[in-house]
């Protein structure tokens, strides 16, 4: 169901890839790696379609690899919920080239809208902020997105995170690769590394 | 966390200071670990040295992931972590697979060996059978004069042949904790 006061995830993902340039980009298991394919398939895209909980470290594992490229983590409620300990873990080594999107319907949108703990009780925000990232923010418009997306850009200034809420709205999937060793070896190659 | 009892004079070898060498000869740059006892001088030696980043997890299947994204971005990375945190790491463990990437991983064991906590007795008799499972490659070393050669093999198949491999460092070469009140 489409609710008129919530962002609508596909407008909000591509919105914040408009601009990405050399940015690598993430995405948790599920509707967020739709999305990012719905914003348009790209060599430096890192779709999940496992590993829930996972989505946070493999981007802190990018980030620290590639201190000069933004990292952005693109990812929902559920999986982030998962994973939420990487948040300190992150916390802890303060990659300043890295973003953490959150993506909140608030239900599990993949398994029948079951409800997240969201929904009633946990604020990411919060929880980001607690675990030692300040620079953590609720985004509520479209014009808000936009300036957060240039704010990407900068491999200065974060960690950042952000809790986008969406509306639960089911879309139609689109569907990127899911071989695995295809796109690890599609993002190397764009980083120059060639196969073992 | 508990320290464990000096180690006895035959491993009084620096065993992790030679896993120490390996992994900077293997040019690896990340390593995520949860905290053990028998892995403290070797986190020591990673924190003081400029070529690696020692990256504290939550829980170990966060090393699993960021493993993943490292080697994704052109790092080598290993995991240090105690037997019972293998059983955390299952589903995550499924990304060696899915990307085929360099996946190595040093467990200290526990539940073995004149172990003192029943607690630990389940998850460490089931250590290398969850491995073997989950498609990684087992190697032991039980003496402190056959880590080195045991690390290095390990190493060189993880690194040059994309072969997950965990190494298990037996509780009888770390020494059995010792609890006292």
């Amino acid at each position: 169901m489409s609710q008129a006061n919530l962002l609508e995830r596909r407008s909000v993902v591509s919105h914040l890839l408009a601009e990405r340039n050399d940015a690598i980009v993430v995405g948790g298991l599920g509707a967020s790696t739709y999305d990012i394919a719905a914003a348009g398939d790209h060599d430096r895209n890192f779709y999940l379609w496992g590993a829930m909980g996972g989505a946070v470290m493999i981007g802190l594992g990018m980030a620290l690899a590639q201190p000069k490229l933004p990292v952005v983590v693109i990812t929902g409620d559920g999986e982030m919920l998962m994973g939420m300990g990487s948040l300190a873990t992150v916390s802890l080594q303060k990659p300043a080239n890295l973003t953490i999107v959150v993506l909140d319907n608030e239900v599990y949108g993949e398994t029948g809208g079951q409800a997240s703990h969201t929904a009633s009780t946990v604020d990411f925000v919060g929880v980001a902020r607690s675990c030692g990232i300040s620079d953590a923010r609720a985004i509520a418009t479209m014009a808000d997105i936009g300036t957060f997306a240039s704010s990407m850009q900068d491999v200065s200034s974060g960690p950042r995170f952000a809790s986008i809420k969406i509306d639960s709205a089911n879309l139609e999937r689109v569907l990127s690769s899911r071989d695995g060793q295809f796109t690890v070896t599609r993002i190397r190659g764009a980083l120059g590394y060639g196969p073992i | 966390m508990h320290a464990r009892t000096d180690a006895p004079p035959e491993t009084a070898a620096s065993w992790p200071e030679d896993i120490f060498a390996i992994l900077q000869r293997f040019d690896v740059r990340q390593v995520p670990y949860v905290p053990d006892a028998g892995h403290s001088e070797l986190i020591e030696r990673v924190l003081g040295a400029s070529s690696m980043r020692a990256v504290p997890l939550t829980t170990e299947e966060e090393g699993v992931a960021l493993l993943a994204g490292a080697w994704a971005g052109g790092q080598r990375g290993v995991l240090l972590m105690q037997s019972s945190g293998v059983g955390n790491c299952v589903n995550m463990l499924s990304l060696t697979q899915i990307f085929r990437f360099p996946f190595l991983t040093l467990v200290t064991m526990r539940g073995e060996w004149g172990e003192f906590n029943p607690w630990q007795v389940p998850m460490g008799s089931s250590t290398a059978a969850v491995f073997e499972l989950s498609g990684i490659k087992v190697l032991r070393a039980s003496h402190a004069e056959e880590v080195r050669e045991v690390v290095e093999a390990a190493a060189g198949q993880a690194y040059n042949a994309c072969t997950p491999t965990a190494v298990l460092l037996s509780q009888r070469l770390i020494g059995a904790k010792v609890f006292t009140k």
